[in-house]
């Protein structure tokens, strides 16, 4: 028992040092990104702002720009480590601060619209899986349409609908509970298309499994069957995506941010591509990267719960 | 402990109370006619076999029993009682009480339990289901009904998951799951296929012994000799239909239908040895079998010199060593884990020993250099199991033997010609040169697996457990056309078999393992028939036997190796 405990603990470790690795590589490509950009580092800093040259000097100094290039590596990583992204001097403010007040939104958004496509797509595919085909169809339809129209219009349509004609919405804006309905579900339909089709094919194939007649065969109801038995063999795959969608999400969220009028990460990135605010999209990049490496461990850490036969692999 | 009203008969107390009643039962999907038209009826205390192969129809009957025939399937009966009940009007939610004094055991208890929940919630599951007990005495009457089935230690094994424990314990834990609520029919469909010998035994008498506490059994098997232990009464099962119906003595003894014949003549064993398993089919019945094309044993092509292979602090191979000559088999038996595979890999060169030696032809294959391995291994071919997995699925059969020729150095311009060749002597023909395996017979893949090892013209063959996964009359077929391959090329097989009977039926030498020991060896007959080992004792006893009387039924059509009658 201990032995075992012990090589859980191992496993988290090697787990843990691998998210690091990662991170640190994101920061090295920044870090590169910086030094690879045309023109000095002061230009690529300042972007298209029009600033003194004091500033100019004041960055110099800040980078550490008439160091060599491992020391100024070194002193970027620390201060990366330390929490310190920058400062942008198109918006004259941290990039920290101004990342923190995007990234709030963002959260909200992402999570509520996973979790919005999590339940949508279980619940789909509890009702709908193994059962006749003209059920199967109509399901696999709508997927098929929800995958298929884009975010935008889709957000575009239920503003239209619950916003303008019916005003049960708020139509622009991002605070509160009200605010989050529209942008999360314009989110969540894609996603939950396609996590309600990965899902349905999972418990088909888990209903066709002995244990699964054997259940039935025990008198268990079919319902039963498909919560009690198959609901967690179909899991598996389904999470493997939501955590790949979650980070995808997060990049792709500036369309809906700007349909809704939302603050937000995808916004802040989009302008700061747009004015050339190399740390601001330097400092998304690494954030982006963050949440998505946290999001993965986290799974990867679920995955032996859920099924006991991964907990002896190496 | 009596669970509802009606429950079954305690020991000691017969009734003959139909549990089962069919008559003229009817299953089909679409335009497939799975079950045609069956009857019979099963009484408490006894135990009925139904015998058939895969497909004959056999498990959909089972299935039906439980209302469970399968998606898209349409059931028809003059009478489907169950307990009494008219099954043929049955609701879903009436369903579930019928199958609440039904217990259902399939074949492998890997995929039968929930592998992602522990033994005890499966075992606990038709009790809570079912309301038979307060909650609180559910923990302690899964113990009760692990220790009942004779799993040590119940506590800690209720705690386990499926995938940890050995095959013998996870099969007795889905019995104690299929009987937690005392049922009055207990279903076994395949109950010990999956498992070796040894274990088998266990089961079949755990079986009996709740046959004896008053449960019914109904008993599905593709094997005779396992439902001969335990039947009163076997039908044969064939293309939807009973073929053959009756008491288990009448049936092995004065079978009426041809098919029972054969498939009793197709049980590989002591009294099949020498003969041909199959009944030959059209014009091959006239064929006389061909003499060995060279007489006696020939040189030593395979040898193993003190082999040993471990695996971390596993001990897998435990110096072994055999000869084996030109035109002779030998057999490597023993139950799973017990070296057999790795030894078959060891010889093939495919893994190196930790001691010991490998010989082909009188090298080692430590000396070989890359080039000269790969040449011997032109010479040493292997067929497995699962012929379908061990080919690439987007080859076709033309393919898949244009490569094992490329390798035997056929020019390009005659591999076709060749290909026809290799699929005339397993006995396909040129018709199949363009079909995928996947939709191949599992019968026609392991001819088709031959053909292929055959392709580099091999002076051995290592058959690792070639027939485990076939219908008994399919291994008799693939058997027999292994026999026959013998005696035109002066093959030499390495055959591997966890199969007591078809190692007999094989094998001119034996070689009996235990934990990757050899535990006794030498000619087949005299290692069977009066083993020296304690072990090869205890595995002789396990199998199932059914006494065939000489010549039942079986006929002229029999023909006897010329060697066997000139010895």
């Amino acid at each position: 028992m201990r032995s075992r405990r012990a090589a859980i603990g191992g496993r988290l470790l090697v787990r843990l040092a691998t998210s690091v690795m990662v991170l640190w590589g994101a920061v090295t490509v920044s870090f590169c990104a910086l030094h690879l950009t045309p023109g000095s580092v002061e230009d690529a800093l300042v972007g298209t702002t029009i600033v003194t040259p004091e500033v100019r000097a004041q960055i110099a100094v800040d980078y550490g720009l008439d160091r060599p290039l491992l020391v100024q590596y070194g002193a970027y990583l620390g201060r990366v480590v330390s929490g310190d992204l920058g400062y942008s001097y198109q918006r004259h403010e941290s990039v920290v601060s101004a990342i923190g007040a995007g990234i709030g939104p963002s959260l909200q958004l992402a999570g509520a619209g996973m979790a919005l496509a999590l339940v949508v797509a279980t619940v789909s595919a509890l009702t709908t899986a193994g059962r006749a085909r003209w059920i199967r169809g109509l399901a696999s339809g709508a997927e098929l349409v929800g995958t298929s129209v884009p975010m935008f219009w889709v957000g575009i349509l239920l503003l239209t609908v619950f916003s303008f004609q019916l005003g049960w919405m708020p139509a622009v804006g991002g605070d509160g509970l009200t605010g989050l309905v529209l942008p999360a579900i314009s989110m969540a339909i894609p996603v939950g298309a396609l996590l309600s089709q990965v899902m349905r094919e999972g418990l088909e194939r888990v209903l066709q499994q002995p244990f699964a007649l054997t259940a039935r065969a025990r008198g268990m109801s079919d319902g039963g069957v498909r919560l009690r038995h198959a609901l967690r063999h179909a899991l598996l795959p389904v999470i493997t995506l939501a955590g790949w969608l979650f980070g995808m999400l997060l990049g792709a969220m500036v369309v809906t941010e700007k349909v809704f009028s939302r603050p937000g990460l995808g916004v802040l990135m989009l302008d700061a591509v747009h004015g050339k605010d190399l740390p601001v999209v330097m400092g998304v990049v690494l954030v982006s990267a963050t949440v998505y490496v946290v999001v993965n461990t986290g799974l990867d850490l679920i995955y032996p719960v859920i099924d006991p036969r991964l907990r002896e692999a190496t | 402990m009596a669970v509802s009203d009606g429950g079954g008969a305690g020991p000691g107390l017969p009734d003959n109370r139909p549990i089962i009643e069919v008559e003229n039962l009817t299953v089909t999907f679409g335009a497939i006619r799975a079950v045609r038209g069956v009857s019979f009826t099963v009484r408490s205390g006894e135990c009925v076999a139904i015998v058939g192969e895969s497909g004959s129809g056999k498990s959909v009957t089972a299935r039906t029993l439980f209302g469970l025939p399968g998606s898209g399937a349409t059931v028809d009966a003059t009478t489907l009682r169950i307990n009494g009940r008219d099954a043929l009007t049955l609701r879903e939610k009436q369903w579930r009480a019928v199958r609440a004094r039904l217990g259902y055991v399939l074949q492998d208890a890997l995929v039968s339990l929930d592998p992602l929940r522990r033994v005890g919630a499966e075992i606990a599951e038709p009790l809570r289901l079912h309301g038979v007990l307060a909650r609180d005495r559910v923990p302690a009457r899964v113990i009760e009904l692990l220790r009942a089935v004779g799993v040590p230690e119940p506590q800690a094994r209720a705690a386990q998951f499926p995938h940890e424990l050995s095959g013998g314990l996870r099969q007795r834990a889905l019995i104690a799951s299929a009987i937690a609520c005392d049922p009055d029919l207990l279903v076994a469909d395949e109950p010990t296929t999956a498992l070796d010998v040894s274990v088998q035994a266990q089961i079949l008498r755990l079986l009996a012994e709740r046959r004896r506490e008053g449960t019914a059994l109904l008993l599905i098997s593709h094997d005779l000799a396992v439902v001969a232990t335990l039947a009163d009464r076997v039908l044969v099962m064939k293309d939807g239909v009973f073929v053959e119906d009756g008491p288990v003595a009448q049936v092995l003894e004065a079978p009426s239908h041809p098919y029972t014949r054969a498939l009793l003549a197709a049980i590989p064993g002591a009294q099949s040895k020498g003969k041909w398993l199959s009944l030959p089919t059209g014009s091959a019945q006239a064929d006389p079998v061909p003499a060995p094309s060279t007489p006696g044993p020939g040189e030593v092509v395979i040898e193993a010199r003190g082999l040993v292979k471990r695996y971390g602090t596993r001990i897998a191979v435990n110096d072994v060593s055999f000869q084996l000559r030109a035109g002779q088999t030998l057999g490597l038996v023993g139950e799973s884990g017990s070296g057999k595979t790795t030894i078959g890999r060891l010889v093939l060169g495919l893994l190196t020993p930790d001691h010991g030696e490998a010989l082909v032809d009188g090298v080692a294959w430590s000396r070989m250099s890359g080039r000269r391995r790969r040449e011997v291994r032109r010479h040493i071919q292997v067929v497995h199991q699962d012929p379908l997995s061990s080919f690439d699925p987007r080859f076709d059969v033309r393919q898949i033997l244009d490569e094992a020729l490329l390798v035997g150095g056929v020019p390009r311009a005659q591999r076709r010609a060749r290909a026809v060749e290799l699929l005339e002597q397993v006995g396909l023909d040129e018709t199949m040169l363009h079909r995928r395996p996947a939709r191949l017979s599992g019968g026609q893949r392991q001819r088709l697996a031959i053909a292929r090892a055959l392709a580099p013209g091999p002076r051995v063959l290592v058959c690792d457990e070639p027939v485990s996964s076939l219908d008994v009359s399919v291994q008799a077929q693939v058997l027999d056309l292994l026999v026959r391959l013998q005696r035109e090329t002066g093959l030499a097989y390495l055959f591997i078999s966890h199969h007591l009977g078809v190692i007999y039926h094989m094998s001119d030498e034996v070689v009996v393992l235990n934990d990757g020991r050899v535990v006794e060896s030498g000619e087949v007959g005299q290692v069977f028939t009066a083993p020296r080992a304690e072990y090869t004792r205890e595995l002789l006893a396990a199998i199932p036997t059914i006494r065939v009387p000489a010549g039942a039924g079986i006929g002229g059509s029999h023909a006897e190796f010329p060697q066997e009658a000139t010895s």
